[in-house]
């Protein structure tokens, strides 16, 4: 159940107009930068710097063509895509077991598990990224897909296990042990009775792992520089800014290619954002 | 019933060790490891993209204490910290605060568009920033301009004076839509039936405020507080991306700093792992140490 404070009543008309225009001013200011790289995304750079005007005169789609052929978008698409898909795979099923097995049992060496998890939260990125480098050149996967795929699932958030944790705590026992009477052993419950029953805590994790993964920049930008070939969509755009330096409507563009997917994915799937984003401070 | 001996109780949950070792052998190759090792390179001289590494101790700390950039950059995190979050947490919970209302038809689409530069990829965020306040006829200055605000183009970036405060403007329109969601959920805590009295104008509904809806999402504050405190002092990508860490170092945070002591090699002097690496174990161990006086600190307040 929501709880609201509706101190703006619904008699003053007057009141409640004042907050609404004032609302959609703000809005506006505050989504002007991104409306503006969306327009120049289809401009001339003549255009670009012509006026604060967001509609073009014409749609320049060669910009696209250029960033996605040109500067070599189309293959940071396909290289972001790669490893957001399977570290989303990775950690969900890794921290769903994981969540499982510290919700429901209790076994040796549980809380030194998690105290270790705890302790690893606030450890900061910049903090880890030289040995994890290191770490992928001596295994020899740092010059393809696998070592970056493999190290943006490493670097797990604390919260997934929490969230899949407190669900899989919820569940009434009674369904595991109606499972164990039908003679389902440890991993059968797991996959057939507790699984389907955490939907919308892999749809919460799976797209905190997609907004993470996408957007990622410390550690591919340092894992790729001497492999431009495993560069990701944040990092393309961060070099096509040194390479190209004067092809603004490009940029524009690359820019439109590696946030468009997310802001969609986000416009349709907002509920498990909020939820995901709002399970940090209610745990 | 009498407990069962270790063995036997490790042998019970033998599945479970199993459920956790995926996670756990994660965990342990990409934060556990890289942990230990970077004390441990800290103690070499080394550039990192050589074989040769010679063990000198402490000297790299030393040399690191005594780096006049090194302790810029650690200030300038903590300016950035002190700057941002207070703003964040503020402005948050102002704007929850009105888009809490049920009445307020459009209140979902405003939490959208105050979300949407939460989801863009904060390296774009960076690059499209530089073209915002670009000197040369960006969106900015031509606004300034156009509204007669000021005269002649602010170079926002480009200033050591107003590169910072710059920089800090755009994290907090990066994040904000974060904290917002935490003070949305924080305000879901609380009764309807003190929404329902808060509701009186005047006097009485402000006293309302201070005394219970305050003291209720208090303790939400102070978890936001320090969630939103460890966010500030990451901010690499921004800064890399809008700046570099420049003008003149004017906005090189920590982060920076270790990154352009281990990989970026200017004129012409080596990168340096090792050096990077204990500049790098002694931020982080500042870091822990905040997050645990904010930690035992908020434990003292909870208990209240």
């Amino acid at each position: 159940m929501s709880k609201y404070l509706n101190f703006i009543a619904e008699k003053n008309q007057v009141k409640y107009l004042i907050i609404t225009i004032a609302f959609i001013i703000f809005s506006f200011f505050w989504i002007y930068p991104l409306l503006w790289v969306l327009s120049a995304s289809f401009k001339t750079d003549f255009e670009i710097w012509g006026g604060l005007g967001l509609i073009p005169d014409r749609l320049v789609w060669e910009n696209f063509e250029r960033a996605w052929f040109g500067a070599n978008m189309g293959r940071y698409f396909f290289n972001t895509l790669i490893i957001t898909v399977v570290s989303v795979i990775i950690v969900v099923v890794t921290t769903g077991m994981f969540g499982y097995v510290i919700g429901r049992y209790s076994f040796p060496g549980k809380k030194i598990l998690i105290g270790i998890l705890i302790g690893t939260i606030f450890i900061p990125q910049g903090y880890t990224i030289i040995p994890v480098f290191d770490l992928l050149n001596n295994l020899n996967i740092s010059k393809n897909l696998i070592g970056l795929t493999l190290a943006t699932a490493g670097h797990t958030p604390v919260i997934y296990i929490l969230l899949f944790a407190g669900y899989f705590s919820r569940v009434p026992v009674e369904l595991e042990e109606a499972a164990k009477m039908d003679g389902a052993g440890f991993v059968r419950t797991f996959i057939s009775i507790m699984l389907p029953l955490t939907k919308p805590v892999v749809a919460t994790v799976s797209i905190l792992q997609v907004l993470h993964a996408w957007n990622d920049f410390l550690l591919p930008v340092v894992i790729t520089l001497g492999n431009p070939d495993i560069r990701t969509l944040s990092v393309g755009v961060y070099a096509f800014k040194g390479e190209y330096f004067v092809d603004w409507s490009g940029m524009a563009a690359a820019s439109v290619i590696t946030i468009l997917p997310i802001i969609i994915l986000f416009l349709f799937m907002q509920k498990y954002f909020v939820e995901g984003v709002q399970g940090a401070v209610k745990g | 019933m009498h407990k069962k001996p270790l063995s036997k109780q490790i042998y019970d949950a033998r599945w479970c060790y199993l459920f956790v070792l995926p996670c756990s052998i994660l965990t342990g190759m990409f934060v556990i490891y890289p942990i230990g090792m970077s004390w441990y390179f800290s103690l070499l001289d080394w550039s990192g993209f050589t074989k040769e590494a010679k063990f000198i101790g402490l000297q790299n700390y030393y040399e690191a204490v005594n780096d006049e950039f090194f302790w810029d950059a650690f200030i300038r995190s903590f300016i950035f910290m002190f700057g941002t979050v207070p703003v964040k947490i503020v402005l948050g919970f102002i704007i929850a605060v009105f888009l809490n209302n049920q009445v307020l038809k459009l209140a979902p689409f405003f939490r959208t568009v105050i979300f949407m530069p939460v989801v863009t990829a904060i390296a774009i965020i960076g690059i499209v920033m530089t073209f915002v306040f670009s000197p040369f006829n960006g969106p900015a200055n031509k606004f300034l301009m156009s509204t007669n605000l000021t005269s002649a183009p602010i170079d926002f970036l480009g200033n050591p004076d107003t590169v910072l405060p710059t920089v800090m403007g755009v994290y907090v329109w990066k994040w904000l839509g974060i904290t917002m969601m935490y003070w949305l959920a924080a305000l879901q805590t609380v009764p309807q039936d003190v929404y329902d009295a808060a509701k009186i104008d005047g006097a009485e509904g402000y006293r309302l405020w201070i005394h219970i809806i305050l003291p209720i999402v208090l303790p939400f504050a102070i978890v936001i507080i320090l969630v939103e405190a460890v966010g500030a002092l990451n901010v690499f990508p921004l800064i890399e991306t809008m700046t570099a860490g420049g003008p003149f170092f004017s906005s090189e945070v920590m982060e920076i700093y270790i990154f352009r002591t281990a990989f970026v090699t200017d004129s012409g002097t080596m990168p340096r792992l090792g050096y990077a690496c204990a500049a790098g174990v002694f931020w982080g161990v500042a870091v822990l140490f905040i997050t645990v006086l904010q930690g035992l600190w908020m434990r003292r307040t909870r208990r209240i």
